[in-house]
């Protein structure tokens, strides 16, 4: 083991994991939004450009790449321009712990689950940096509103993550999916925390019903009102790889990762993967949009207590039977 | 191996962020750049904007964030108790118990004073 190949491995899978975020994260996952958003609302999604619209995403990319980049006068140039590279590479460090099959994981971190909450708290440092770097009253508020949203949902989501790691008795994602060959999915033992979990995993992401910091009609843009071009689709991509990362986790935590019968263990994991993210789908274009106040009384009122109860109700079965 | 994985993650961190920068880079090299006095202004929904964009806030946002901490450093005692309580038996149950109760009442406490209310 020697430090220098070590590295060049850590290198080849930084762009492995990024051109596959940026592919399917970014470029298909946009594209699936918005032909089911369409078959949902009873018309087709894009169609054009490439068979079946395959292509549109590409287009928009570089026609993204040609926009000229501008930034207000008033706006504090550094961080203004640093705010979108960290929303990306938080969405991107998610994608360490997440296991694609029997040994197929960056780098199984004994902590994992942690390391994940961890990870999508960044995300919030660069909302909130981003909406205070662009000199913008709806901006900030946007920034402010959306930070103390995500911070709210943190806190069920990691109790959800807790539960887990007691049922399975390790933090550690491969740990985790391998209980799950003994005990039978956790989707059945733990089904409170799963609800838990997807509740939380759409907020933290920003999406309908909880995208109020975003949304069009009350805050222009919210946070990202000042960032055009290339900078508008980077905080887009670091918002969609952390959605899929929170369905990865979904399906290694709940539906029992890779394990499947006749499929190649990958195949599996990309399938419900893609489950999950249909479902967050579905409810966006399903569900109106909650006020601020309704979402925070959710998170803290309903799903931190019902979180914690479950956590002394998982801990007193484990205990005594 | 400890080292081995957080080499990992600090490697991540650098070349992800070098490439997510290389969009920067591209658009910098073939972007257009015609500067124009009106494209810097900020942006209010077509009136000239008027104020402090800087303005003060509500203290609401102070609040969540505080008891955000408080429970966050609570998470943070139970992710460990997790994972070695099945080890540890009844004892280490009751414990958290009075743990977790202890902080529920602290939440309660919170609610009824109205700290939780809107934001």
């Amino acid at each position: 083991m020697s430090w220098g190949l070590e590295i060049v491995k850590a290198v080849g899978l930084t762009i492995a994991v990024f051109t596959f975020l940026a592919v399917v994260a970014a470029m298909l996952g946009v594209l699936l939004e918005r032909k089911i958003g369409g078959w949902i609302q009873s018309r087709l999604g894009p169609k054009h450009v490439g068979p079946q619209g395959l292509l549109q995403t590409v287009a928009d990319t570089i026609k993204l790449l040609q926009k000229e980049h501008i930034a207000p006068r008033a706006a504090d140039t550094a961080i203004f321009n640093t705010a979108p590279l960290i929303v990306a590479v938080a969405g991107l460090l998610d994608w360490i712990v997440i296991p694609f099959g029997p040994n197929l994981i960056v780098r199984d971190l004994n902590i994992g689950v942690v390391f994940f909450a961890a990870m999508a708290s960044l995300t919030v440092v660069g909302i909130l940096v981003g909406g205070f770097a662009s000199n913008n009253k709806y901006s900030l508020l946007g920034g402010l509103r959306s930070a103390s949203q995500m911070i709210s949902y943190e806190l069920p989501l990691a109790t959800a993550l807790i539960a887990v790691a007691m049922q399975a008795g390790t933090l550690s994602t491969l740990g985790i999916v391998n209980a799950q060959a003994q005990r039978g999915w956790f989707v059945f033992l733990q089904f409170p925390a799963f609800v838990i979990f997807l509740i939380a995993a759409t907020a933290e992401v920003n999406r309908v019903p909880f995208d109020l910091p975003e949304a069009e009609s009350e805050l222009v843009a919210g946070y990202f009102s000042e960032y055009t071009g290339m900078r508008f689709a980077l905080f887009q991509l670091g918002e969609y790889a952390e959605m899929f990362a929170m369905a990865a986790m979904a399906t290694t935590l709940f539906l029992g990762g890779w394990r499947g019968p006749i499929l190649p263990p990958v195949i599996w994991f990309l399938l419900k993967m893609y489950l999950i993210v249909f479902l967050l789908m579905w409810t966006r274009w399903t569900f109106p949009r909650l006020r601020l106040d309704q979402l925070l009384n959710l998170s803290w009122k309903l799903l931190l207590p019902a979180g914690l109860i479950w956590i002394l109700i998982t801990g007193f079965f484990i205990t005594f039977f | 191996m400890l080292l081995l994985d957080w080499l990992y993650v600090g490697v991540f961190a650098v070349v992800g962020l070098g490439m997510a920068a290389l969009p920067m880079a591209i658009v910098w090299a073939l972007a257009p750049r015609v500067a124009h006095a009106q494209k810097r202004l900020t942006y209010e929904s077509g009136v000239v904007p008027f104020g402090q964009a800087w303005a003060q806030f509500n203290v609401r946002y102070y609040l969540f964030g505080l008891i955000f901490v408080i429970f966050d450093v609570e998470v943070i005692y139970l992710y460990p108790w997790a994972i070695v309580f099945q080890r540890l038996g009844k004892f280490a149950f009751v414990e958290m118990l009075i743990f977790l109760t202890i902080l529920l009442i602290g939440l309660a406490y919170a609610w009824r004073k109205g700290a939780l209310e809107w934001a």
